[in-house]
């Protein structure tokens, strides 16, 4: 669950051994946790970028940021404040599912524009994309089925418009 | 003539192409970054690196006989000279030995390049012996490290490692090399310039930034600069000095900052903090503008923050963006390169009116100035350090280790300029004093360069004296010896209702341990030995000359505002 002190980092990286490690040891070694990050390569492709929740205060977001700027690595560290954004999360979600729940599950999963990508006899799979709160919202409905697996990609994010996060 | 041999069958068997191998490029990478010296120790991982410093031209091997020593070496001779320095050691137990050492320089800022063995490509990751993850256990400790795979990058790696140590906010990058990268043959090249993606560094502060605070400073009743190392790593102290010689603003300076300014000069009023002076201390507490240069707002300094300068306005000058707004909001604040950001302020700021805050300070100063006895039958700590200011007049380069004795001499010594107070600030490291005044004599010969150590510190590397005594270094090494854990002792006696839990120490004859390594020993008991001992001490030529000055074990370093605490808290000496 995110807490009230969520706060989103966007960090260009170079695509280099060890980046990962330089940016997680970084913001483990002031006592912070990590809530999610998630890492891909960008339109450039020895350009990585890494979007980080932290369970900080915002007026701690921007030291952060700060500090990520000292590594030799970052390219870009950008504190997200609350300003315009877009973000996205992707879950899959497995839930127990026998033939006399199914309608239910998918009239949820219809609800949240969940696509069903696996099925089996005992069990559904859901593909839902969306903000953290919505992926929130459809498990705790899920929850009564019982849910066997979660995997949550962390969220990603980009500010909207034609300005560069 | 075997030499004549050899050359004659390269040039048959080579006729255009030079082959080298990588540690024949590192020792020429290093080369061409100025380096003449190299504080280290060997082992298997490294034995290709010592290969190739075996018949160097121009650069110089120094064997310590700890990795330890070779670090601390490393940053006294950076933090003398102003250079990088460097140090090596091999893979595993070498590397992790220089940890320490490395630290302090990340703490305290100090440019030094750390080159490490590694073990062979293949072996990585297999627990192989003596490996060790270097990379990643100095990951927080260095401004940046990198683990060499490909032989072909040392010569671009190498000045990318000094560049980012010496630039910015400098300190201490690690090049940790794989003994077969080290063997490998190949062709170099070189490049031409040090272009690194996502490296910058800024060094002019904003001009609307500067112009505001040359305003607040010009409209202040009781402004004051807190001045730190940062104006030492950017040679700013002629800034500096102008900027007070223009405004007759008090200056203050850090533990790190001492030196930033002739600490003769009037506007200086010397260390402020914990064991700073009770005037400096006050100072700071009633300021209404504080000029923040090269400073971390480190809580040695500032004690309990919320209580920390309450009246004032923060103009916070750094080269690193990290630091300002850290610890305390920064009220101005310029990102900058101290040099330049004072040579831009200096000429803005109209002085202004402080008569009466100098009175005031003035006052304080009377009121409360360093002082201590010194009687008959003891000999005071204090009474040692203040002969040594008085006998250097300031322009020797005291290195100190960790503890009392380095409160003291921050508090007598009055270094006449930078680069001549060399002590373990950050991170506090006792084995720090005798290495760095090595490294320090080795950086600069000519100067005169003095150990102060506690006898607790001094123990944790005292073996190489012996290396100091082979290369003939005239190094006074003065033991403030109180058979002491003396700082811990000291914390126990006022908060632990004085159990001397493992505080009290007996020590070995310091001056007949120094004559078995080869240095020159002297013992001092008595209060009208010091003098002469210290005079011999500092016309000692060719060889360390160990002063174990028996001082008064219950000596309490004062003033002191207890840790957390603020400034109405400080302990006074009576
Ligand atoms: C490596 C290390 N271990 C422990 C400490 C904690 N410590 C700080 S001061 C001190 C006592 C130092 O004693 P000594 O060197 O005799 O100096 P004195 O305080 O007596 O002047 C200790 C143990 C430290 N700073 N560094």
């Amino acid at each position: 669950m995110r807490d009230s002190h969520a706060a989103t980092i966007s960090v260009l990286v170079r695509n280099q051994p060890g980046v990962l490690v330089r940016v997680a040891g970084l913001i483990r070694r002031r006592g912070v946790n990590i809530h999610s990050l998630s890492v891909g390569p960008t339109e450039d492709p020895s350009i990585s970028r890494m979007t980080i929740v932290v369970d900080t205060p915002p007026e701690r977001t921007e030291s952060f940021a700060k500090q990520l700027r000292k590594l030799v690595e970052v390219l870009r560290a950008t504190a997200i404040d609350g300003g315009s954004t877009v973000d996205r999360e992707l879950a899959l979600i497995k839930v127990n599912a026998t033939p006399g729940t199914r309608m239910e599950i998918m009239e949820i999963a219809n609800v949240f524009r969940a696509n069903v990508v696996d099925l089996t006899e005992r069990t559904m799979t859901l593909e839902v994309t969306g903000r953290g709160e919505k992926i929130d919202a459809i498990v705790s409905l899920l929850a009564k089925h019982g849910i066997r697996e979660i995997a949550r990609t962390g969220q990603v994010t980009l500010v909207r418009g034609a300005q560069n996060t | 003539m075997a030499r004549q041999v050899t050359s004659a069958r390269t040039v048959r068997e080579a006729p255009r192409v030079r082959l080298m191998n990588g540690a024949q490029v590192l020792m020429e990478a290093l080369r061409r970054q100025g380096v003449e010296v190299i504080f280290g120790h060997p082992g298997g991982a490294s034995l290709p690196i010592y290969d190739a410093i075996y018949d160097h031209d121009t650069i110089r091997h120094v064997l310590c006989r700890h990795e330890q020593v070779a670090a601390h070496a490393a940053v006294g001779y950076a933090r003398a000279s102003g250079r990088v320095g460097v140090c090596t050691a091999t893979s595993g137990p070498g590397a992790t030995n220089l940890v320490t050492g490395i630290t302090d320089a990340m703490m305290d800022s100090v440019p030094i390049v750390a080159i490490t063995g590694q073990v062979a490509r293949p072996v990585i990751g297999n627990d192989a012996f003596q490996e060790a993850d270097v990379t990643g256990i100095t990951m927080p400790i260095t401004k940046w490290n990198t683990l060499v795979m490909d032989p072909r990058d040392i010569p671009r790696t190498i000045p990318e490692a000094f560049h980012i140590a010496r630039t910015g906010r400098p300190g201490p990058v690690l090049v940790d090399i794989p003994r077969d990268v080290s063997q490998e043959l190949f062709e170099p090249t070189w490049p031409e310039e040090v272009a690194i993606p996502g490296y910058r560094v800024v060094t002019d502060g904003s001009p609307n930034q500067i112009a505001a605070a040359a305003q607040a400073l010009s409209a202040a009743e009781r402004p004051l600069v807190y001045a730190g190392g940062g104006i030492i790593s950017a040679e700013a102290t002629p800034e500096l000095t102008a900027f007070a010689d223009r405004t007759g603003i008090p200056i203050v300076l850090t533990l790190m900052g001492k030196g930033a300014i002739d600490e003769h000069h009037r506007a200086c009023l010397g260390m402020v903090g914990m064991h700073g002076s009770a005037y400096a201390n006050w100072a700071i507490n009633d300021a209404d503008v504080i000029l923040a240069v090269g400073v971390r707002f480190d809580d040695r300094v500032t004690g309990r923050l919320a209580d920390f300068a309450p009246r004032a306005r923060f103009i916070h000058i750094d080269i690193d963006p990290a630091e300002i707004g850290k610890n305390k909001p920064a009220h101005i604040p310029i990102v900058g390169d101290a040099k330049r950001v004072l040579a831009q302020l200096v000429p803005k700021v109209q002085p202004p009116q402080i008569e009466a805050w100098w009175r005031q300070i003035d006052e304080w100063r009377r009121a409360q100035p360093f002082r201590y006895r010194q009687g008959e039958d003891r000999i005071s700590h204090q009474y040692v350090c203040d002969l040594l200011d008085r006998l250097t007049g300031g322009e020797a380069i005291v290195t100190t280790d960790v503890g009392q004795h380095q409160m003291w001499a921050a508090q007598w010594y009055r270094p006449r300029g930078p680069r001549r107070f060399i002590t373990s600030g950050g991170l506090g490291a006792m084995g720090f004093g005798f290495p760095a005044a090595f490294g320090a004599k080795v950086a600069r010969p000519d100067a005169q360069v003095i150990a102060v150590v506690g006898d607790g510190g001094f123990m944790m590397t005292l073996q190489d004296l012996g290396t100091a005594a082979e290369h003939g270094l005239s190094l006074p090494i003065i033991i403030l010896n109180n058979n002491a854990l003396g700082m811990v002792r000291q914390w126990q006696t006022f908060f632990y209702r004085g159990r001397l839990s493992s505080s009290l120490l007996r020590n070995p004859d310091f001056a007949k341990l120094a004559e078995v390594f080869g240095c020159r020993g002297i013992r001092v008991e008595r209060p009208e030995q010091v003098e002469p001992a210290l005079r011999e001490a500092l016309a000692t030529e060719g060889r360390p000359c160990v002063v174990d000055v028996l001082c008064d074990p219950e000596e309490n370093c004062l003033p002191m505002i207890p840790s957390g605490q603020s400034v109405k808290d400080m302990i006074l000496d009576d």
